[in-house]
C-alpha cells in the first residue's frame, strides 16, 4: 500500500482556514528574518477524500478487540465500552484547558478526586495521584516515591538497590534503573513463585525496596505475600506492587492489605480504555498514608466550601512527572467504566476473568504442556507440546497460524523464565462461545503441529503481508520515508 | 453484569467443566485473611442511561473554550481541529488496536507510526524520530537523561526561560542522580548569554547539553544560534524544545543544527482535554539513532519480497534489555500521535502554515490594541503567538475577565501570558482589550478591591 507522502498531488487539498479582517502586517517588521524557516515543509498534499481513504484502508490492516478476541497475556485486552469514548469527548472534558481558574473546572476536578477514591477502595490504599500517563512511566513514579521516603529519613544513600524476580516484566527493572537504582534478581522456585531462601539472602540493608507482580506473570498467586511483606519490611525495604495483573484480584483481595506500601494501576488494562495501538494509557499510583506526602503534585483536594481545588503546596513531593494533571480524558473512561460495574461488578469482572482463564487451561490440558499444572488466575502460561522426536515447528509459528482462525495471538516468550512460553490472557468479556471456538483453533493448531506442519511453520496465510524480514529491518535502519515531495 | 457476559448457568457449566463448584474455589490460593468479603461502600452498578447522564452532569459543570473566548496557552493550545480528524482517529480497529507487535495483522498501524515519524523528522529537520513520548516535558527530561549517557558527562543547562511545569518535570527526573541541572537566568525574557556562556566556561567538559525552547515559555523567539554555537564549543548537545504548529513558519530544530529536537504535539488536532492524553516528540540526528528511547517503526520486507513495516531496533528497549533499556517506555501515546499525523494531512502543509501565520497576526493585532489601551509588556522580544503583558493583579484581572465570559491568559507575577490561535477572532481580542483596560486603568480594579474590603469578592457578587 502507497505511503500518504506517495499519494501527494500538488495543489489537491482545499482545506483554508477564514482570513480575518486584520490590519495588515509586516512579517520583516513582526518576525526578524532569522528566525524564518528555509526549508520546504516536505508534507503531503492530498483531498479529503483521499485522505480519508488512506486512513480507512490503514484501520482496514489493523485489529482490535472490536475485531475479535485478543488473548494477549498480561495486557488485558478487554473490551472497552463505547460509553467511555463517548464521554470523553464531550465538549465539557475534551474542550477545557489545564489552567482554566478552578472555579471553571469543578466537574473534572471531581472526577479526579472521585476515581481517585475508587482506585484506593479497589486496592486497599490511602492516596492516588493520576498523573503517570502509562504503567511504565506509573512504576518509575513509585520508585521515585520509595527514594524520596528512604531520603526522608537519611538512608537514601546506602539502600541502592531495588529486588525485582526473575519473571518480573521488563518495565520493572528498567523503571528502577531509569530512576538511578541497582538492580537485583530474586530467583523463582519451582513452583513458580518467589523464592523464599533467595529473597532472604538478596534483602539487606543496601535495599530501598521490592517490586512484584501479584499475581506474577506465570498467572500464579503469590501464596507466600504476607511472609514477602514482612521480610521486606524487616530489612528496612518498602513493596512495590505491579498492578498489570490487577484484573485477577480486584474485588476479591486488595494489595494494600497485602503489604503492598506502593502500587500503579494500568487504566487501558483492568479499567477498561482502550489502548490506541499502543497508548495512551495511564498509570495512576496509589500509597499509603505514610507515603502520600510525597506523591507528585498538584493532588487534587476538596475544600471546606465543598468543592475542589488543585494543592501545589506539597513540600515533600517527588515534584511532577508529566505536564499537567495526567491523561485526563483517559481517567474519564476509566471513571465511566467503574460507574458502571459498581462494587459488585467490579468483582464479578474479576470471577469471570479468573474463571475464563482456567476454563481454556483446562480444556487445552491435553494438546499443550503446561510448566506449572495448577489453578492460574487470569491468565495461564503453556507451550507446544514436547513431541517425539522433536518438532520444528515453535511457539512463533503457532502465534502466527492463530491469526487465520481470526484470533491475536497471545504473548509469547514472555515470561522468560519459562521455554517456548504462550502467554494466554482471554478477560472476563469473552462469552463462552468464543472461548470454546479459540480452545477448538488451538486444538486444531496442535492437530496440524503433528500432521502438517508445514502449515503452521507457513502461517499467517491470509494476511496482507507474510513474515516479515526483522533482522533486515534492524541491521539497515529505514525509519522515514525519504523522497522530496514535488 | 454488561462487561462479563456469561450468564449464571453457563458460568455453572464452565465451574463444572473445571472441576470447580463455586467462584469461590478460583481463590483458594488466596490466603483466608486478605480475601475481602466485599469492597465497601457497596454499591450496584449503574444502568448505562444513568451513568451517561452522570458524566454529562460532571461536564457541564466545566466552562469550556465552546462557551468563552480562551487565551490561554503555557503548553496546551486550543487550535483548530478539522472534523475529519475524529472520524478517523475514533475509528475502532485503531482506538481498539494493542502496541502492533504482530506486523502481519498490524500494517495499518505500523505504516501510520511511520508517516508520523516522517512528518516529525520533516517538520524538525531531523534524521530520526520515535513512535512518541508521553508529553513534552517527559520527552524533554529524557533527553536529557539521553544526553547524559552519550556524552557521559551530567549538567544540564536549564533556561530560567523554559517553561515551568517542564523544568518541574526535568527536576525530577534529575532526582536519579543521572544527570544534574544549572539554571540560566533570562533577560527580556530571553537566555542571558552572558550567564550561559560564563556557566559553559566554568563547567566546560562537564556540560552534557543545553536546553532551549523556542518560543520559549513568555512566547519569545530565543537567539538559538549564538546559544547552540556555543553549546558546540564545549562539546555539548543542544537539546531544542519546539511547539510544531509554529515550525510552519520558524526555522526547524534540524536547521539551526540541533542534536535533539522535542515538543509536545498538543497543537497538532489533539484536543486540550484538560491536559492530557496529548503527545510528547523526540527526534534527533543520526548520530544519536541508537540512543533513542521509545518504539521504532523501520520499513522492511516480507518473505516475498512485499514493502512491510515492523518494529525495529528493539534491542534498546526494556523488554529485552531489562534495566539496560535505554528508557522504560513502553506504553506511549500512539493514538494521539496518529492523530497528529491525520491532522497534518487534513490541513496539508498550506494550512498548517495558515494556522501559524494567522496566529501571528491576531496575536501581533492584540499587541498592539493592548498597547495603544496603554498596557505595558514584560518583554520586547520577537515573538510568535504568544507574549507577556505586565498587569498589577493577575488573578484579580482573570476574575474580573471571567465576569465578563472570557478565560484569560497564563497568571505570571506582575503579568499574564496571553496565547492567540486561528480561532481567536478580532471581536474577541477588542473585548479582551476593553476589559482588561476597564479594570487595569478604568477603575473596575478598585470598584473590586472596595468590594472586596465590605466583605464581598468579586466571585460572590456574581
Amino acid at each position: 500500500m502507497k505511503l500518504l507522502y506517495e499519494k501527494h498531488v500538488k495543489g489537491s487539498n482545499y482545506f483554508r482556514f477564514p482570513l480575518q479582517d486584520l490590519p495588515e502586517i509586516d512579517l520583516q517588521e513582526t518576525l526578524p528574518e532569522e528566525h524564518w524557516r528555509e526549508t520546504p515543509l516536505g508534507l503531503p498534499e492530498l483531498s479529503e477524500v483521499e485522505a480519508v481513504r488512506h486512513f480507512t484502508a490503514l484501520s482496514k490492516r489493523a485489529f482490535g478487540v472490536d475485531d475479535g478476541m485478543y488473548p494477549l497475556g498480561s495486557c488485558t485486552m478487554k473490551y472497552n465500552p463505547k460509553l467511555g469514548e463517548y464521554a470523553a469527548r464531550l465538549p465539557g472534558f475534551a474542550n477545557v484547558h489545564p489552567l482554566q481558574p478552578v472555579e471553571t473546572v469543578q466537574g473534572a476536578l471531581e472526577l479526579m478526586y472521585e476515581l481517585s477514591l475508587m482506585l484506593s477502595q479497589i486496592g486497599g490504599m490511602d492516596a492516588f495521584t493520576l498523573q503517570p500517563a502509562a504503567g511504565a512511566h506509573g512504576e518509575a513514579t513509585g520508585i521515585m516515591i520509595i527514594r524520596a521516603y528512604h531520603k526522608h529519613r537519611g538512608e537514601d544513600e546506602r539502600r541502592r538497590v531495588i529486588l525485582v524476580p526473575d519473571s518480573a516484566h521488563g518495565t520493572n527493572p528498567a523503571s528502577a534503573a531509569n530512576v538511578g537504582y541497582e538492580i537485583r534478581v530474586v530467583k523463582s522456585n519451582e513452583r513458580g513463585r518467589v523464592d523464599l531462601e533467595d529473597l532472604k539472602a538478596k534483602l539487606g540493608p543496601d535495599v530501598a525496596g521490592l517490586m512484584l507482580t501479584n499475581p506474577n506473570t506465570l498467572g500464579l498467586f503469590e501464596t507466600d505475600i504476607l511472609e514477602i511483606s514482612r521480610l521486606t519490611h524487616e530489612a528496612g525495604g518498602l513493596l512495590y506492587y505491579d498492578g498489570a495483573n490487577l484484573n485477577a484480584i480486584m474485588g476479591v483481595a486488595r494489595p494494600g492489605d497485602m503489604g503492598f506500601d506502593v502500587v500503579h494501576y494500568n487504566l487501558h488494562k483492568t479499567f477498561a480504555t482502550p489502548h490506541g495501538g499502543g497508548g495512551p494509557g495511564s498509570g495512576p499510583v496509589g500509597v499509603k498514608k505514610f507515603l502520600e506526602p510525597f506523591l507528585p503534585s498538584p493532588v487534587v483536594v476538596k475544600t471546606d466550601c465543598g468543592g475542589y481545588d488543585l494543592d501545589y503546596d506539597r513540600p515533600l513531593s517527588i515534584g511532577k512527572v508529566k505536564t499537567f494533571y495526567g491523561n485526563f480524558g483517559v481517567c474519564v473512561r476509566a471513571y465511566a467504566y467503574i460507574l458502571s460495574l459498581g462494587c459488585e461488578g467490579v468483582k464479578r469482572a474479576c470471577q469471570h476473568a479468573v474463571l475464563n482463564a482456567n476454563y481454556i487451561r483446562k480444556q487445552l490440558a491435553d494438546d499443550y504442556d503446561f510448566p506449572i499444572d495448577e489453578l492460574c488466575k487470569h491468565e495461564f502460561v503453556c507451550a507446544p507440546k514436547k513431541l517425539e522426536g522433536g518438532s520444528d515447528v515453535h511457539t512463533l509459528d503457532v502465534a502466527k497460524r492463530l491469526i487465520d482462525f481470526g484470533y491475536h495471538p497471545p504473548t509469547i516468550y514472555f515470561p522468560l523464565i519459562v521455554d517456548e512460553a504462550i502467554m494466554v490472557e482471554p478477560t472476563e468479556t469473552e462469552t463462552k462461545e468464543r472461548l470454546d471456538d479459540f480452545i477448538a483453533a488451538m486444538k486444531q493448531i496442535a492437530k496440524e503441529r503433528r500432521e502438517t506442519p508445514d502449515v503452521v511453520k507457513a502461517a499467517p496465510h491470509g494476511t496482507v503481508v507474510k513474515r516479515l524480514d526483522e533482522t533486515r529491518a534492524a541491521r539497515n535502519p529505514v525509519l522515514k520515508y525519504e523522497e522530496p515531495l514535488s | 453484569m454488561r462487561y462479563a457476559p456469561n450468564p449464571d448457568p453457563v458460568v455453572q457449566e464452565m465451574l463444572r467443566a473445571t472441576g470447580l463448584s463455586s467462584l469461590d474455589d478460583l481463590f483458594v490460593d488466596v490466603p483466608e485473611e486478605i480475601r475481602l468479603q466485599c469492597l465497601l461502600p457497596e454499591s450496584r452498578g449503574a444502568t448505562e442511561m444513568s451513568a451517561r447522564r452522570q458524566l454529562e452532569e460532571l461536564a457541564l459543570a466545566n466552562y469550556t473554550a465552546d462557551d468563552s473566548p480562551i487565551f490561554l496557552g503555557a503548553g496546551c493550545y486550543d487550535h483548530y481541529i478539522p472534523t475529519a480528524v475524529d472520524a478517523i482517529v475514533g475509528r475502532s480497529e485503531f482506538v481498539t488496536a494493542y502496541t502492533p507487535y504482530q506486523p502481519e495483522i498490524s500494517q495499518g498501524i505500523l505504516q501510520a507510526i511511520f508517516e508520523y515519524q516522517t512528518a516529525i523528522c520533516r517538520l524538525t529537520g531531523m534524521d530520526v524520530a520515535n513512535a512518541s513520548m508521553y508529553c513534552g516535558g517527559s520527552a524533554l527530561a529524557q533527553a536529557c537523561v539521553m544526553s547524559a549517557e552519550t556524552t557521559k558527562r551530567k549538567i544540564v543547562l536549564i533556561p530560567a526561560t523554559l517553561n515551568p511545569d517542564y523544568a518541574r518535570i526535568v527536576e525530577t527526573y534529575a532526582g536519579s542522580g543521572l544527570f544534574e541541572t544549572r539554571t540560566i537566568p533570562e533577560q527580556n525574557g530571553l537566555v542571558d548569554l552572558g550567564a550561559l556562556n560564563a556557566t559553559l566556561t566554568a563547567e566546560a567538559k562537564n556540560v552534557a547539553a543545553v536546553v532551549i525552547q523556542y518560543p520559549n515559555f513568555f512566547g519569545n523567539l530565543e537567539r538559538v544560534g549564538q546559544i547552540i554555537a556555543a553549546t558546540k564549543g564545549v562539546g555539548a548537545l543542544s537539546i531544542m524544545s519546539v511547539d510544531p504548529i509554529a515550525l510552519a513558519m520558524l526555522k526547524s530544530p534540524g536547521e539551526w543544527g540541533a542534536d535533539i529536537a522535542v515538543g509536545d504535539g498538543q497543537p497538532l488536532g489533539n484536543a486540550m482535554s484538560f491536559g492530557g492524553p496529548h503527545l510528547g516528540f523526540m527526534a534527533v540526528t543520526k548520530k544519536l539513532l541508537r540512543k533513542i528511547p521509545g518504539r521504532l517503526v523501520g520499513e522492511t520486507v516480507d518473505s516475498e519480497g512485499k514493502r512491510a513495516y515492523v518494529l525495529t531496533l528493539q534491542a534498546r528497549e526494556q523488554h529485552i534489555r531489562r534495566e539496560k533499556a535505554s528508557s522504560n517506555i513502553c506504553s506511549n501515546q500512539a493514538l494521539n500521535a496518529l492523530t497528529a499525523l491525520v491532522y497534518l494531512a487534513f490541513v496539508g502543509p498550506l494550512g498548517l502554515k495558515q494556522a501559524a501565520n494567522a496566529s501571528h497576526r491576531i496575536a501581533c493585532y492584540a499587541r498592539s490594541e493592548l498597547k495603544k489601551a496603554g498596557f505595558e509588556f514584560q518583554h520586547d522580544a520577537p515573538f510568535l503567538r504568544e507574549f507577556a503583558v505586565k498587569v498589577d493583579n493577575p488573578r484579580e484581572m482573570n476574575r474580573y475577565l471571567l465576569e465578563w465570559g472570557i478565560i484569560g491568559g497564563c497568571e505570571l507575577k506582575d503579568g499574564l501570558l496571553l496565547a492567540f490561535t486561528e480561532k481567536r477572532t478580532r471581536e474577541e481580542v477588542d473585548e479582551l482589550v476593553y476589559f482588561m483596560k476597564d479594570f487595569q486603568f478604568g477603575g473596575a480594579g478598585e470598584r473590586l478591591t472596595v468590594d472586596e474590603n465590605d466583605g464581598a469578592s468579586a466571585s460572590d457578587a456574581e
